[in-house]
């Protein structure tokens, strides 16, 4: 091989790695960002989830030594936020994108505060799954170091598309977000609905906050999240509300974000920040192509549509 | 009268709600919360040295909320604040570099001129975005303030930058002549002034004309205000464009008042702060100034705290997350019963008894 066609490989390898490596963080938060939205409303503060899933999971990591008592410890918190969420987006008058802001700065400043003391520790990481070990190369070895938590999510995507075509509470879930009044006069109890699935989906953005600091980048800092949180909205959009279209968009996301470090490692510098921005400006591509003031957005779950109107 | 005092005691009593839940959340990280708002209050308005730091702090945080305030009096939820600080402080620092050698007056008025109109356009495509296509305008504007960092960072590293910035690039030097001076013997730049100024003309135009009565009654109710013969689509670019211009303004501050050049300092996180100015003072121009006042007070104050207490510079920040949570929960106390009690006996009994008709 030559010496152009080894860095055309290491820059394939670094970014089908970094798909995975960085995807996984969208992939819960995301997959949490649909399930809220499918019962019809917006979580905007996943950031906060995210962020306060990262303090927390590492936090309790290190304390027990555990780094799965440190996921669910990040679910937990992610519970909560989702919690006060739901319970104030159910009073009249009271915005769901404004309370998600407001969480946002809320989730962030408490994990900065309360994770003040666990920047310098070391705390035990999730293990991760050589799949590589068959290769000599050390580019493909780290490639395909798979965490348990990307296969979690990889199973959780169809998971979670089957259970809203198939299962009952998936189709409770559904009309409540399609139709508020449809789902009054069945009988349902729409603020318990979205209630559930807003917690639900709290935990799952707190599990991703916690593969940012127990894996992948692997440690508690301020500057963990780069805003995968907010970003999560934008790529639910893009996946068209569909559960296993959020697992590709995910990997899409993780493999821009991972395509500028990889150019900068061989030396391609200019144009570095431009990649960053691929995925934003490609989400606006898509919003402005797909949606029109005259039709909803396809896959848009009615009850959200003050979202394109 | 009637319709300023409710909202002012829904909002000072949301203030007191916070401030006891912050007193809690101190008292339980082992510091004495008397004494924690007592440092909050010196380190913000305590002497005329905090009182400068706090009004420095204010400018940018009254131009970014107005561009959430804005747009949001017409019902739109817009977050591109930062991004439009941003687009305007790169505009103004390109243009103060380009016209170096000019007279200082026609280089400000051109920085500032420049950042209004790249800011209002950049929040200005956002309304357009929404009214011809349909696109949300919070996700929109939360996309473009990535877009707006990539491409400063992009600029700055690239074609603009000053090769003598090493650890941090940035855009060559606007010139110390080109700088907005202080107000008089104080640190308080005229960034204040232009802040102030932008706020109370804002005011007047959305309470006191026909074009902000319009944009009222659109918020409150926009196919009413369409079939009415508004020029809604109109409107929404207008607010829009105010709002990023007002933005841009802020991004032109901290360029030509601050730091001189454009870098990655322009993205401090004002725009996201001036979100919760906008919603505290529930999108009113004039109500912005003093909120933006206390905002920056205890933005200001992060510092002492830590240094005297030993709390975490985070602290403000959880302080502004708990204060914006529990405006927004006070929200639906409007127009609840418990309000018509401050009300005069008689309007009460006439609204009751109609609504029982």
């Amino acid at each position: 091989m030559s010496a152009d066609g080894v860095e055309v490989f290491s820059i394939i390898m670094a970014v089908l790695g970094g798909a995975v490596r960085v995807g996984t963080p969208f992939l819960f938060v995301s997959l949490g960002e649909l399930l809220t939205e499918k019962s019809g409303r917006i979580n905007l503060g996943l950031e906060g989830n995210l962020i306060m899933g990262a303090m927390a999971g590492y936090a309790v990591s290190y304390m027990s030594g555990s780094p799965w008592l440190g996921v669910l410890a990040a679910g937990g918190t992610g519970v909560v936020l989702g919690l006060i969420h739901a319970l104030l987006c159910q009073q009249e008058r009271v915005n769901d994108i404004a309370v998600g802001i407001a969480l946002m700065i809320f989730g962030t400043g408490l994990a900065f505060f309360l994770g003040k003391s666990f920047i310098q520790p070391q705390a035990p990481r999730l293990p991760a799954i050589e799949l590589g070990t068959w290769s000599d190369s050390p580019v493909v070895r780290s490639a395909l170091e798979i965490n348990v938590l990307f296969i979690i999510g990889l199973l959780l995507a169809p998971a979670m598309a089957w259970f809203f075509k198939y299962s009952r509470w998936g189709l409770m879930v559904r009309t409540v977000g399609e139709s508020k009044d449809a789902a009054l006069s069945m009988g349902l109890n729409v603020n318990r609905i979205r209630l559930y699935s807003t917690v639900a989906g709290g935990f799952l953005a707190g599990v991703g906050g916690s593969f940012l600091s127990l894996y992948y980048p692997g440690s508690w800092n301020e500057g963990l999240s780069s805003g995968q949180g907010l970003m999560a909205v934008a790529l639910v959009i893009f996946a068209r509300w569909n559960p296993m279209y959020c697992l590709y968009a995910s990997l899409l996301f993780g493999g821009a974000a991972a395509l500028g470090p990889a150019l900068q490692s061989v030396g391609v510098t200019s144009g570095y920040y431009l990649f960053n921005a691929a995925p934003y400006v490609l989400t606006l591509g898509i919003m402005i192509v797909s949606s029109s003031s005259y039709k909803k957005l396809i896959g848009l779950p009615e009850e959200l549509s003050n979202f394109s109107k | 009268m009637k319709k300023i005092m409710p909202s002012m005691l829904i909002t000072i009593g949301a203030l007191c709600i916070s401030l006891w839940l912050f007193g809690m959340f101190v008292s339980a990280a082992g510091a004495n919360a008397f004494e924690v708002f007592h440092t909050i209050y010196r380190a913000a308005f305590g002497s005329w040295f905090s009182w400068q730091n706090t009004l420095v702090r204010s400018a940018p945080l009254m131009l970014t909320a107005l561009c959430t305030a804005i747009p949001a009096r017409m019902g739109l939820i817009v977050i591109g604040g930062e991004g439009a600080m941003v687009a305007g402080g790169m505009a103004a620092a390109i243009v103060g570099v380009m016209l170096h050698g000019w007279s200082p007056f026609i280089v400000i008025s051109g920085m500032l001129l420049m950042a209004a109109i790249v800011g209002g356009l950049w929040i200005g495509a956002v309304g357009a975005l929404k009214f011809y296509r349909g696109v949300n305008e919070t996700i929109s504007s939360l996309l473009l303030n990535y877009i707006a960092i990539a491409i400063m960072s992009f600029l700055v590293i690239g074609v603009l930058r000053d090769p003598t910035t090493l650890n941090k690039p940035s855009t060559e030097h606007i010139g110390e002549a080109n700088m907005i001076g202080a107000i008089g013997d104080s640190s308080i730049h005229w960034g204040l002034g232009i802040g102030l100024i932008v706020c109370l003309v804002l005011w007047f135009v959305m309470r006191r004309t026909t074009f902000g009565f319009g944009v009222d009654v659109a918020g409150g109710n926009m196919r009413a205000a369409q079939i009415s013969g508004l020029p809604v689509g109109k409107m929404l670019l207008i607010v829009c464009f105010i709002g990023g211009a007002a933005a841009g303004i802020a991004g032109m501050i901290e360029v030509a008042a601050v730091h001189g050049r454009a870098n990655v300092s322009l993205n401090a996180g004002y725009g996201y702060a001036g979100i919760l100015v906008a919603f505290l003072a529930r999108h009113n121009p004039a109500a912005i100034i003093p909120v933006a006042i206390l905002l920056g007070g205890i933005q200001a104050s992060s510092g002492l705290l830590q240094r005297s207490h030993d709390l975490p510079d985070a602290t403000a920040l959880v302080l502004q997350g708990i204060i914006f949570v529990i405006i927004l929960a006070s929200e639906s106390l409007y127009g609840r019963p418990i309000l018509a009690w401050f009300r005069s006996a008689r309007t009460y009994k006439t609204i009751s008894s109609e609504s029982k008709v």
